[in-house]
């Protein structure tokens, strides 16, 4: 009965929680899904996110502008990437890898110098903040995290729908049809780089809020989180949801249920410290299923022939 | 319309790899050629193509389209004037996106592409028309994802994408290799269809003699990088395959007759 009262106590925070990394996971899709780039700079965007958010409002600034500045520092992290890739050719993978390791260096400077800064919701207005989670009013972080994270899927809806969009969603597919109908696929990696960190960037200033403050380490295997949510996602709506605005809002769903089931596993009694073991792993099983399928389909088919 | 100006290409230069793939190779196009190009293996057939296409740089020499120098242009840019079909069924599409998709992008080509939505209605019927012309039954698939459809039906898209925005030079690159042969014989129709109704300018290259003898009307031979043969008018329509046999055989010298000529010298 306790472990019962505990997990719905928890419930809400979970959801609150995997909202706002699902923004992270629905930026995370745009670059394994669509680009299929494998992008390891959302583990230092993710926190540039929350740094520059907190910074600027301990600094007075008003929130909405703290998370616009957030997008926008995000967005130039996966600027960085992508030049390293197009313009010096280095492999996605590493750029990526090379731009989440200065980061670090740079996420310190935006800090102050401090591994950690604190923004209380007592001295500052902030959007969003875990004190109210189970409130009922309209300080609860719930709606305004559901709203933002529509208004991300809707955009996103909207933008892959353009002349633009499209031309990007072909340079992911086939590179070489879209270099034979005329589409710069570097232009196109660097834009998709960049609205994919600006996201993931988002998703950390609204957590740095959340949590009440901006940690040197909130980014750390957030790519492992960011993949657990769309590939859960995908597990339980890729049959069914065909539009692309529904597989975004599965990638949000995908996050909510991790965040519950971590919690249950925490209550559970599991210790904290092998949180990201496990969540490694359950990624990789994921990842392997689909190909475990497809051998298994060509065995028996050879059985059978 | 196009001017190939003694063009060189040689790969993996100064490597025990090093391979001379073109030599000093020139070749002129007038508008509305249909030329067919053949060689063997390693002839350097894929790689004018490639090079025209602006695919790979050249090493020297220089590309003329419509009086324009376009040796360093980028190949996307190239795009704009160019229709590319490929040897591989999977290359000229996009697997993941719908038919219509495909098409709308292709409609693009050479344009700005902004923040307009990417596919209108009036475009959807355009394309309802263009691929009824298949007569392969897709006008009723729009909305099917290209990577459901034969390898036939993709490289007969990926046809239609090359031409939909009429192109000033079309090129083909074995494009009906990787297909069974009615397939191939299919594809081939269309495309001599489409050819002669937008009166394309047309480089195709083929492994098919026959094909290279019925279609176009001019035709050249490639070896070691270099053009050998280049027939056309009366003589190209009076081609019979012993005699193209032939000339390869005497361009190429792989006949025991040449080869004894060399061990003799």
């Amino acid at each position: 009965m306790t472990f019962l009262s505990s997990f719905l106590n928890s419930i809400p925070g979970a959801v609150s929680q995997g909202i706002i990394w699902g923004i992270m996971g629905i930026g995370v899709y745009i670059t394994f899904r669509i680009m299929d780039v494998a992008d390891l700079t959302v583990d230092g965007s993710f926190a540039t996110g929350g740094a520059v958010c907190v910074m600027l409002i301990r600094a007075g600034v008003s929130p909405w502008i703290a998370i616009v500045c957030a997008l926008a520092a995000g967005a130039l992290a996966g600027l960085i990437t992508a030049l390293l890739h197009t313009k010096c050719s280095i492999p996605a993978i590493l750029s990526g890898i090379l731009t989440q390791l200065s980061l670090y260096s740079i996420n310190l400077r935006i800090m102050g110098g401090r591994a950690n800064q604190p923004v209380s919701v007592d001295k500052f207005h902030l959007l969003v903040s875990q004190r109210y989670v189970r409130d009922l009013s309209l300080n609860n972080p719930l709606p305004l995290v559901i709203l933002m994270s529509a208004a991300v899927i809707m955009t996103l809806y909207w933008f892959f729908g353009t002349e633009r969009g499209c031309a990007i969603r072909a340079t992911g597919d086939n590179p070489n049809m879209a270099k034979a109908q005329g589409i710069n696929v570097k232009n196109n990696i660097i834009i998709g780089l960049m609205i994919s960190n600006a996201l993931v960037a988002l998703s950390g200033a609204l957590l740095a809020q959340y949590q009440g403050a901006s940690d040197i380490n909130m980014g750390r295997g957030a790519i492992v989180i960011g993949l657990a949510a769309v590939i859960i996602g995908e597990v339980f709506f890729g049959k069914i949801f065909r539009n692309f605005a529904l597989k975004l809002f599965a990638v949000s769903i995908g996050a909510v249920v991790y965040y519950l089931v971590l919690q249950v596993t925490l209550q559970l009694g599991l210790n904290t410290n092998d949180l990201k073991l496990i969540s490694a792993m359950i990624v990789a099983v994921f990842l392997a299923v689909p190909y475990w399928k497809k051998l298994a389909t060509r065995k028996k088919g050879v059985k059978n022939a | 319309m196009l001017e190939l100006r003694k063009i060189c290409k040689t790969f993996n230069p100064g490597t025990v790899n090093e391979k001379v793939a073109i030599k000093n190779l020139s070749l002129t196009l007038s508008d509305g050629d249909f030329v067919t190009v053949i060689g063997s293996n390693g002839a350097g057939k894929s790689t004018m193509l490639n090079l025209i296409s602006g695919a790979i740089p050249v090493d020297s020499g220089s590309i003329i389209a419509n009086g324009k120098d376009i040796t360093h242009l980028p190949d996307y840019k190239r795009a704009a004037i160019l229709g590319r079909v490929f040897q591989d069924p999977m290359m000229g599409t996009s697997a993941n996106m719908l038919i219509e998709e495909n098409l709308a992008l292709a409609n693009r080509r050479g344009q700005k592409r902004g923040l307009k939505w990417g596919i209108t209605e009036v475009e959807r019927e355009f394309f309802k028309k263009s691929l009824s012309k298949l007569n392969l039954g897709l006008e009723n698939r729009l909305g099917t994802k290209v990577g459901l459809l034969s390898g036939g039906q993709r490289q007969a898209v990926t046809l239609l994408m090359a031409v939909l925005r009429k192109p000033e030079l079309l090129l083909l690159d074995e494009h009906t290799a990787a297909l069974d042969p009615k397939t191939a014989a299919k594809v081939l129709a269309i495309t001599e269809e489409i050819v002669q109704e937008n009166n394309l300018t047309t480089l195709m290259v083929t492994h098919n003699m026959k094909d290279a003898i019925e279609h176009g009307n001019r035709l050249i031979m490639m070896d070691g990088g270099r053009i050998v043969v280049d027939i056309s008018g009366e003589e190209k329509k009076n081609l019979t395959v012993p005699y193209l046999i032939e000339l390869f055989n005497g361009a190429s010298g792989n006949t025991e007759a040449n080869d004894a000529m060399l061990l003799s010298k």
